[in-house]
Formats: C-alpha cells, sequence, structure tokens
C-alpha cells in the first residue's frame, strides 16, 4: 500500500477507505480466513498457514491468507473460512490443505472431511452462515473477529473502521457524541450493568481539565475471554471506541489496564496504538482536529481483585491492588489515578461504541430488549458441544444458546445448571432455561450477567463442589483489607471442605448462610461483595444436594471423594482386575468368580472407580439400615450378631475340643494316613526335631500321591507335603480368616500363639461355628 | 538494568510528577527484573529501590500482592494447569494430580534440580479447549492422559517443547 504518512483531514480518511476497500478483499481473489485465535493456535492453525502458503507457492496460486482473531468455535479449532464460496472448514488439519486446495480455492467445491457436522449422521453444513453455532447469533462487539487481520489497521479502515470516528469529528460536538451514547441505554459490559452513557456524563461533568479514559481488560473471572478475543482479534474497534469517549467527555489520556495472562492481546494492542499513531489517528491533533488523545498500555501482574475500579486504579499507581471506598467514585475528583477523574469501562463496551455513533441510537436500541438493548458476548464453556464465544441479542433465552447454539450437552446428558457471571454469578437450574437473558432477568433469578461466562453443567456435576470451587477461587484472590472477606470466604470455605469430603455436620448449612450474608453485607468491594453469590444461589436450587452430602454422605455426580458406598455391579463387571490393581488399600477381593469390594478397608479415595474402563464400579447411597426395624430381629439377638462378627479364631478354637494332630518329617505317608483316619482329621501337621512346624500333610495331598503313583511305604512325608504353610494368629478376626481362605482356596489353617501351635481350623469349623447365627437370622428374615 | 522512567510511563508522565512516575512504573519494573531473572532476587530490587527512591519495604508490598511475582528460583519449565471453571468442570484436578503424583511435588512447587515448576492458574482464556494447560509459553488444550505423559517426556527428558 502507496499510502503510509499521516494524515491530516477527515477527507483524507476516507479516500484512504475508498482505496483499501477497492484494493483489499477483492470479490475475485481466493482467499482463506484461518482463525488464529489463542484456542485455534493451540489446536495448530500455524501449521495449517504454513502449508497453505507451501501448497499455493507449489501450484502458483493467487491465495490470500488473512490471520484473523477468534471467530468464536474454539472447540472444532482451527477454523476457517474459505472465500468466495463461503464456506466454513473445522478441525482442518495440515494434511487437509492439499485437498482443500484442489477441492474449494480451485475447484470452487466443498471439501467434505472438513466441513462442519452436528454429529456423524447428520448432513454436512458448508455455508457458515448455516452452521448453527452462527445461525443464531448477532455480531457487534466481534463484528470484526475473524474478518480482519488485527495486525492491520489497513484491514480496519477497509471494513468500515474509524468511520464513526470520521462521522463523530466531522459532524458531532461532544455532548451530541455523549447523548447518542445515553440514549442508545448501553450498559456496562464488564458485570454491574451500569448505564455507560451515564457513566460518561458524570466524567464529563467533573472539575478539572486532565480526565483519563480508562479500558478495563482485566478479564479475571475463570471462564470468560471475550475481552481478550477483542483485544487479540480487533484492537482497533476497542481503540476507536476510547477515542470517541475522549473526545465525547475531553479527555487527553487513556489507558488499557490488560491483565498479564495475555501477552497475545498486548502485543497486538501495542501494533494497534503504533499503527494508528502513525496515521494519525491517535495522539496529537487527532485527523487534523484539534482532539488530542493518547493510549498508554498497563499490564497486570495476576490479581483478580485489579479488575475492581478503584483497585484497578491503585495498580495503575503502582500499588497494591487494594480497593477504596467508595465514594468518591472514579469520575469524581479524587477517584481516579493520581486523583484525576475518569470514566472506566469494560473492553466489550467500548468496541460497541463505534457502531452507536456510526449506525445510531436506534439501530441499537433496536436490538435486545428494552432494559437491556444490544447484543452480549458470551463465552460459552463446559459441558457443551460448541464452546466457544457467543454474540447474540439479549433477550435470547438460555435453551436458545445452549441448545442451539451451543449443540446441548456432551454425551447427551441431562443438563443441570448453567453458571453465569464467574465467581460473582450464580448457577440457575433447568426449570429457568426458557429465562429470556438480560442484565436484569439474571439478577432476578439469584445470578447476574458479569462478564458473560456462562459455564455449563450436566449432572455428572456435583453442585456443592462447584460452589466450593468459586468460593475457592474469591478465597483465594481477595486481597485482605477487610476482615468480612477475607475471614469470611475462609471459614465458608473451610465448611465446605468438611461437607464434600464427608465430615459435613448437622448445622452446616444455616452457619453457611449466616456468614454468606455477613460477607455479602460487610465487604469494601464488589469482590467481596459477590463472593458468597455462589453458595448462596446453589443452596437457593440445589439444597437437597447439600442435604445428600451432609446428611447421607453421598454425593450424587460422583465428584466428591470420601462419599457413598462402592460396589462393583457384578452383571457389568467383565472381571479385568484393574480395579484389584488400582486400589492401595487392598479393599477390592477377588473371590473364585468375582471381584468385590470389602467396605471395612475401602476409603473411598475412587481410585477404582477411575480405574473401571467400562463404569462396573458404582457409588451408591449409604443405606441406614437398622436390623431390628427392617427385619424385627430383638436387639438382643443384634447384638449376639454384633459380637460374633467381632470374634476372632481363639473364640473357635476355644468352642471345639482341642485336638493337634502332629508327625515327625521322617514318617512314611502310610503312617500319617493311618494317624489321619484314626484320629477322623482331614490334615496332619508335620513338625521337626524342634517341635516346629515345617509344612501340613492334607487329603488333597493323599490324593496327589495317589495319582503320581508314589509309594506309601517308601516316601517319608516331608517329600510330599506342603511346605510352610498359611497360619494365622490365634488373635484373627472370623471374617479375614475365611477371606483368605477362600482366596487361597484352603480348608485346614493353623493356629499359632507365638512360635507354640495352638489348634487346627477347618473350613468346617468356620462354618458350623457360624451357623446358628446365620440360621436364626436367616429365620426372621422370611 | 536499564529503566527509562519517562519512556516507561508514556504519555500521561506529562501531567505526573517524577515522585508518581517513579511509582507509577514499579508494577513494570518488577516485570522485567523478573522476565531477566526468572524471580525477584534481593540485591536486584534493593538497586531498584535506591534507584527509583522508592522504599524497599514498598517494593516488596506491591511485589508480594500480585501473584505473578516470586521471591524464589523458579524452574526451567514452567507448567501451569489452568484451573478456571471451564477447565475445572471437565476435570483439569485429575491433571494436576496426574503430575502432583508424577513427579512427587505440590503446586507451587518447583523440583530441586530446578527443571520445573508446576502452578496453577486461576484462568487462561482458553476455555473452549478445557482442560488446558500451559508449558512456558505454548497452551495445550483438550488434556488427556496421553497428552499429560506428553509432557512429563518432555520435562524428563530436558528437550524444549515444540
Amino acid at each position: 500500500m502507496a499510502i503510509e504518512e499521516r494524515i491530516n483531514n477527515i477527507e483524507d480518511l476516507k479516500k484512504l477507505r475508498e482505496l483499501f476497500q477497492k484494493e483489499l478483499f477483492k470479490e475475485d481473489t481466493p482467499r482463506v480466513r484461518v482463525c488464529c485465535g489463542t484456542a485455534c493456535t493451540a489446536s495448530g492453525s500455524y501449521k495449517v498457514i504454513d502449508a497453505f502458503t507451501n501448497e499455493s507457492a507449489k501450484r502458483g496460486v493467487d491465495l490470500e491468507i488473512v490471520k484473523t482473531g477468534c471467530q468464536g468455535l474454539c472447540q472444532k479449532g482451527p477454523v476457517m473460512k474459505a472465500e468466495p464460496q463461503e464456506i466454513f472448514y473445522q478441525k482442518i488439519k495440515p494434511e487437509n490443505v492439499h485437498w482443500l486446495m484442489s477441492y474449494t480455492i480451485l475447484g470452487g467445491m466443498p471439501y467434505r472431511q472438513g466441513i462442519y457436522r452436528d454429529n456423524i449422521l447428520s448432513e454436512p453444513v458448508p455455508l457458515m452462515t448455516d452452521v448453527p453455532f452462527y445461525k443464531k447469533q448477532m455480531r457487534i462487539a466481534l463484528r470484526n473477529n475473524g474478518r480482519i487481520d488485527p495486525h492491520s489497521i489497513h484491514h480496519y479502515i477497509a471494513v468500515g473502521g474509524y468511520a464513526a470516528l470520521e462521522k463523530a469529528l466531522s459532524s458531532m460536538t461532544p455532548d451530541e457524541v455523549l447523548r447518542e451514547v445515553d440514549r442508545a441505554n448501553i450498559r456496562g459490559r464488564g458485570g454491574a450493568g451500569f448505564p455507560a452513557g451515564k457513566k460518561w456524563e458524570h466524567c464529563k461533568k467533573a472539575p478539572g481539565k486532565i480526565k483519563f479514559v480508562i479500558a478495563n481488560g482485566d478479564e479475571g473471572d475463570p471462564g470468560a475471554f471475550m475481552d481478550r478475543s477483542i483485544m487479540e482479534g480487533d484492537p482497533h474497534s476497542l481503540l476507536e471506541g476510547m477515542i470517541l469517549c475522549a473526545y465525547a467527555i475531553g479527555a487527553k489520556y487513556g489507558f488499557i489496564y490488560v491483565r498479564h495472562e495475555y501477552p497475545l492481546a498486548v502485543k497486538n494492542l501495542k501494533i494497534a496504538i503504533k499503527q494508528a499513531e502513525e496515521l494519525g489517528i491517535l495522539g496529537k491533533n487527532i485527523l487534523g482536529t484539534d482532539c488530542n488523545f493518547t493510549i498508554d498500555i498497563r499490564e497486570g501482574a495476576g490479581a483478580f481483585v485489579c479488575g475492581e475500579s478503584t483497585a484497578l486504579v491503585a495498580s495503575i499507581e503502582g500499588q497494591r491492588g487494594f480497593p477504596k471506598p467508595r465514594p468518591p467514585r472514579l469520575s469524581e475528583p479524587g477517584g481516579g489515578p493520581w486523583g484525576y477523574p475518569s470514566n472506566l469501562n469494560n473492553i466489550e463496551t467500548y468496541a460497541c461504541v463505534p457502531v452507536i455513533i456510526e449506525k445510531g441510537a436506534d439501530y441499537f436500541l433496536s436490538i435486545g430488549t428494552p432494559g437491556s438493548p444490544g447484543t452480549k458476548v458470551f463465552a460459552l464453556t463446559g459441558k457443551v458441544k460448541n464452546t466457544g464465544l457467543v454474540e447474540v441479542p439479549m433477550g435470547i433465552t438460555l435453551r436458545e444458546i445452549i441448545f442451539d447454539i451451543g449443540g446441548g450437552i456432551i454425551g447427551d446428558k441431562e443438563f443441570k445448571a448453567v453458571q453465569t457471571g464467574g465467581p460473582s454469578g450464580g448457577c440457575i437450574p433447568a426449570k429457568y432455561l426458557d429465562l429470556p437473558v438480560d442484565f436484569d432477568s439474571l439478577t432476578s433469578v439469584g445470578s447476574m450477567m458479569g462478564s458473560g461466562g456462562m459455564v455449563v453443567m450436566d449432572e455428572d456435576n456435583c453442585m456443592v463442589d462447584v460452589a466450593k470451587f468459586f468460593l475457592s477461587f474469591c478465597q483465594s484472590e481477595s486481597c485482605g483489607k477487610c476482615p468480612p472477606c477475607r475471614m469470611g470466604t475462609y471459614q465458608m470455605l473451610e465448611i465446605l471442605e468438611r461437607i464434600t469430603s464427608g465430615k459435613g455436620e448437622d448445622g452446616d448449612i444455616e452457619n453457611l448462610l449466616k456468614i454468606g450474608k455477613l460477607v455479602l453485607k460487610g465487604s469494601l468491594c464488589g469482590l467481596g461483595q459477590s463472593a458468597p453469590n455462589p453458595v448462596l444461589s446453589t443452596m437457593k436450587y440445589f439444597m437437597e444436594e447439600y442435604e445428600e452430602h451432609i446428611y447421607d454422605k453421598y454425593c450424587r455426580a460422583n465428584v466428591c471423594s470420601g462419599m457413598g458406598v462402592f460396589v462393583i455391579n457384578q452383571l457389568e463387571c467383565f472381571r479385568c482386575g484393574l480395579c484389584k490393581k488400582a486400589c492401595a488399600f487392598d479393599a477390592v477381593k477377588e473371590a473364585r468368580d468375582r471381584y468385590f469390594i470389602e467396605r471395612d478397608y475401602c476409603t473411598k479415595c475412587k481410585a477404582c472407580y477411575y480405574a473401571c474402563p467400562i463404569n462396573a464400579v458404582k457409588i451408591r447411597k449409604q443405606r441406614h439400615i437398622k436390623l431390628e426395624e427392617e427385619f424385627r430381629i430383638p436387639s438382643e439377638s443384634v447384638e449376639i450378631i454384633e459380637r460374633r462378627a467381632k470374634m476372632t479364631l481363639k473364640d473357635v478354637l476355644e468352642s471345639k475340643p482341642l485336638e493337634i494332630v502332629t508327625t515327625t518329617k521322617d514318617c512314611s505317608v502310610r503312617e500319617a494316613i493311618n494317624i489321619m483316619s484314626e484320629r477322623n482329621v482331614g490334615s496332619i501337621l508335620v513338625i521337626d526335631e524342634n517341635n516346629k512346624l515345617v509344612g501340613i500333610f492334607t487329603e488333597r495331598d493323599a490324593v496327589r500321591c495317589l495319582a503320581k503313583n508314589i509309594s506309601f511305604e517308601k516316601e517319608a512325608i516331608q517329600n510330599v507335603m506342603s511346605p510352610n504353610p498359611i497360619t494365622f494368629n490365634s488373635s484373627t478376626e472370623i471374617s479375614a480368616a475365611i477371606a483368605v481362605m477362600s482366596r487361597k482356596k484352603i480348608r485346614h489353617l493353623p493356629v499359632m500363639e507365638g512360635d507354640k501351635i495352638a489348634g487346627m481350623i477347618s473350613y468346617r469349623d468356620l462354618v458350623s461355628y457360624l451357623l446358628p447365627e446365620i440360621c436364626y437370622m436367616a429365620e426372621d428374615i422370611y | 538494568m536499564e529503566i527509562k522512567v519517562n519512556e516507561v510511563i508514556g504519555y500521561t508522565g506529562e501531567v505526573l510528577t517524577e515522585r508518581q512516575k517513579k511509582t507509577g512504573i514499579l508494577i513494570h519494573a518488577l516485570q522485567k527484573i523478573q522476565e531477566e531473572y526468572n524471580y525477584l532476587p534481593e540485591d536486584v530490587l534493593k538497586k531498584l529501590s535506591e534507584k527509583l527512591a522508592v522504599p524497599l519495604s514498598d517494593i516488596y508490598s506491591t511485589a508480594s500482592f500480585y501473584k505473578q511475582f516470586y521471591f524464589t528460583p523458579r524452574g526451567k519449565n514452567i507448567i501451569k494447569v489452568c484451573m478456571g471453571t471451564a477447565c475445572h468442570v471437565r476435570g483439569s484436578a485429575k491433571v494436576l494430580r496426574s503430575l502432583e503424583e508424577e513427579f512427587d511435588m505440590k503446586e507451587g512447587e518447583t523440583t530441586p534440580d530446578l527443571s520445573m515448576t508446576l502452578e496453577t492458574v486461576g484462568c487462561i482464556g482458553c476455555c473452549g479447549l478445557a482442560p488446558v494447560a500451559t508449558i512456558n509459553e505454548n497452551i495445550v488444550g483438550e488434556m488427556d492422559e496421553n497428552k499429560v505423559n506428553d509432557i512429563i517426556e518432555i520435562i524428563k527428558t530436558g528437550k524444549d517443547s515444540e
């Protein structure tokens, strides 16, 4: 492009635009617009671009590649649009590029493999405007995202950029600009929804010549990234909005406060500012008029609270980001940085301003609802199929956003709740799915618009856990200045942590509510005042989950550990044994033909639950069965059962005549069998000269001798016995002995007391010892 | 280290006093130091304090407030596991746990040989690809077992991530 010099009057900008419109984005040139937003870059869009460059050079095609900002559909990245056919492609890999060239760029036909489709059975949707994700969207703040290269001011001007500035400077007074914004009733997109026009007016009326325009790009809300995508993908629209604001309120200096987690945004903004300055759109005598405005970038350093206006000011001044009590408000003397009155708005708010000025307030008012005109960008994330940025007119229902644009829940599971407004917002349950979304309606159901994060949750999300998550975020981000927030959130978090780890107590719910209300009322800044919101709103709609956690020790979403009863569903289990391997506490036992979880050993760590490849490990609600009530067993016999369950092998030994049959290791097999038959026992213990146990000879060993044709007369018993038998101490519980005997498939168990043999116990002993009780129970049950 | 106060403070400097300018660039100066040393060494902070004529206690007050600043050396590779809402509901805790177990460390710690620092971050704004982790400057989306193993491999073999 030839024109690189400063523009000195408004007419020149018009001419420049006409020139760019003619020369850039020509209709007949093949063009791909590849998304280079953060998410798509992470999925490899630069590799795709490289492939396009190589491929077009190889084939000698004059292909125009536009590296755009975020196009919205992050989940299916890298996404791109091929023009002039307007075909939308998703999940493009470098190896697809060859075919894309052949089919679309050269052949003008869609390349089926890269086209969006809802699922594998549905018809592919080639045109971008037909893709369900884009169909219901209406793009104002994101109007240029996906269309232009953010590094090029020429692109921005070519698509109509700085036309609003042109209009304002040439035909509107500052008051008229302000009135237009005020009439459009655009409400602050940062969260609280305060009308921007009122804010501007307030700042304009403040005494003093020096005023600041601040753009708040400290987008700390987890789950929101619309500001990032505007700063990265369309920085000039932010600059234009800020210049218009500066013109309206008479400010000379501006700041953009960006959080340090967004390095690409900082880079793109710096490029944009430099380009605008070079072109004379920013700086002294903008476009040859007497309007002066400069913008500096301030990087945050990782503090969520700095999104709060007074804390942000402190951070700009280079201090700890502590909020201050208001008033003075930012727009009043003493409120802004270094005491100068300032106007602070969200990035998205500024990005909407050029449209209002260019197309008029009436256009803006015609979109959305009367109370909240315009559109809002939402970061649709969580358990939806199509995650990404969506911009929709206000008043659209949650159902339309989640199910039509978002494509429904992953895996077609049940929708449980949607969390809006980040850590300050709340969870909205399924019954409000048809709620029209705007600032006021969200507040009325206990949530808020916030910066527009929208996290969808399904049946696998535990609401108590979600509340804990947000609270722990607020707790760790609390700046510590005022005690209600610092200590209140800490206490609430402690209670929630107890509840989610299965140690909830009666009274926890009441305490949470009480502390929550205190924090809400007593905190200094917005962070503290809204910190209990997630807890209070989940309590409002999902109280039964809290109760389940506390009283039944059960988490229906199977998220919290230390809850419920673990069982293996035998019908589903295909006995791979992974659960047994995963268990660090040896609670998964293997029986002859199945695995089961022994509750006494189970610590409910969920290792087996995660290990099972087919989800055969189930977590059930603990049943509190009272034997007396359920089976009408008299309380005395319950006592006996309980006592019996704790009996040891010693008790069994004492219940039967003491009989230890032993033999020395050099006696012949025949002799041993004779002794066994005389004493009528199934096994004989073999001892050495020091009376120490060295082996056991059982009926099964005798059978083995027969099979192997071993001579009963000649062979010594020590050669055919089972050496080093499993023994048990007499204090072992009966249940443990049974478990080992069944697992090791043995029927005779020597019981030791120290080195001394205390007796023999057979499987039959155990059965007959327990039998009366079992019979008794069975009789009572049936 | 060279800090040009007027350049850093930008256009706003025109209306500020010298003192305001010097405090105003404090965060930027700290970021520069951290960029160079990977953390904030005490002696460098002392020099900064002399240079800007800002009390060391004030510098410490600011630096200790922000999460970005560290007072102890950090590892060569820095892994940040995103703990944002979207990542949380899609199972970032599991990713963190497996990394913690693999290297036998807790989040926020550095391995003794300074090969790696494991951290968590509130949200990196890449929620569409949840769960997300960053290794140095690179973002890895849709973390699963394989990708966790890739990261472990990169750290253990010591080669830089692509």
